[in-house]
């Protein structure tokens, strides 16, 4: 397992446990990312602050996680290191999800209104 | 002076990971700004990523060929496979894709050839003998001291 999963303020936080989400690693995360969030909180906040390293199979793994999710949840991402800040830049994808620089930025909003 | 090195594997997802993090040591043994070596890793994974699941799909894994030469300012990096061309024989152009869409629509993969065009200085792409020779080129600043 490539996660662990804790519940704080009404939220799920989901750690990566890897330093790379890469196409070896994509299908098994996003695998794993079904297992935890299946049920629970309707904000998810993944927390990447371990990941030093993703590709583009890592990001349509976490696009994926987020559409398991369905409608009425919300996948945020949290503690993003300069590799992966600067993939979900450059593909735009900053503009999908909510990044916060830690998890602590994170934790302390409320969750946007659907 | 120019610092040349290269390094073979065979395209498994595996294989291409400690080839790609193989590069990125010897680039920061080599002196590489770290930010600059996080930009060749993207790239090099994206372009062996293709190589793995493109060139090979449906045969037998084969090579995957990395050569290196890095000057002062400038790095360029030749990969290197026996697989299927390319579509057309052309580069893709690595459009940048439509995010506006509802969440369900959202594209999980196409990023690739985006991420490599926006991260080198020239990309160049040639068919010949039965393999397929990508040539991805960065400069790199030099800070001077």
């Amino acid at each position: 397992m490539t996660l662990t999963s804790t519940d704080i303020e009404g939220a799920q936080i989901v750690t990566v446990n890897a330093e790379r989400i890469d196409a070896a690693m994509a299908i098994q995360f996003k695998d794993d990312m079904r297992a935890q969030t299946e049920d629970g909180p309707s904000r998810v906040i993944l927390d990447l602050s371990q990941v030093k390293f993703i590709d583009s199979s890592g990001l349509g793994a976490i696009v994926a996680a987020m559409k398991q999710l369905g409608s009425g949840r919300q996948l945020d991402l949290a503690g993003l290191t300069p590799v992966v800040d600067k993939v979900f830049r450059l593909t735009r994808m900053d503009t999908v999800f909510k990044l916060y620089a830690t998890l602590d930025d994170a934790t302390s909003v409320a969750p946007a209104q659907t | 002076m120019v610092e040349t090195f290269a390094c073979s594997f065979t395209a498994t997802e595996l294989e291409a990971r400690s080839g790609i993090s193989a590069v990125v040591d010897q680039l920061r043994g080599l002196g590489m700004p770290q930010a600059r070596v996080d930009e060749v890793q993207i790239v090099l994974a994206e372009a062996v990523n293709n190589v793995v699941e493109h060139a090979y799909a449906g045969h037998a894994p084969g090579d995957v060929n990395i050569h290196c030469n890095l000057a002062a300012d400038h790095l360029t990096i030749y990969v290197r496979d026996a697989g299927v061309p390319l579509p057309d024989h052309q580069l893709p152009s690595g459009t940048p894709q439509d995010l506006s869409g509802p969440i369900d629509t959202l594209p999980e993969g196409g990023f690739g050839w985006l991420l490599i065009r926006e991260l080198t200085s020239d990309i160049q792409y040639e068919r010949s003998e039965g393999h397929n020779n990508l040539q991805l080129s960065f400069e790199i600043q030099v800070t001077q001291k």
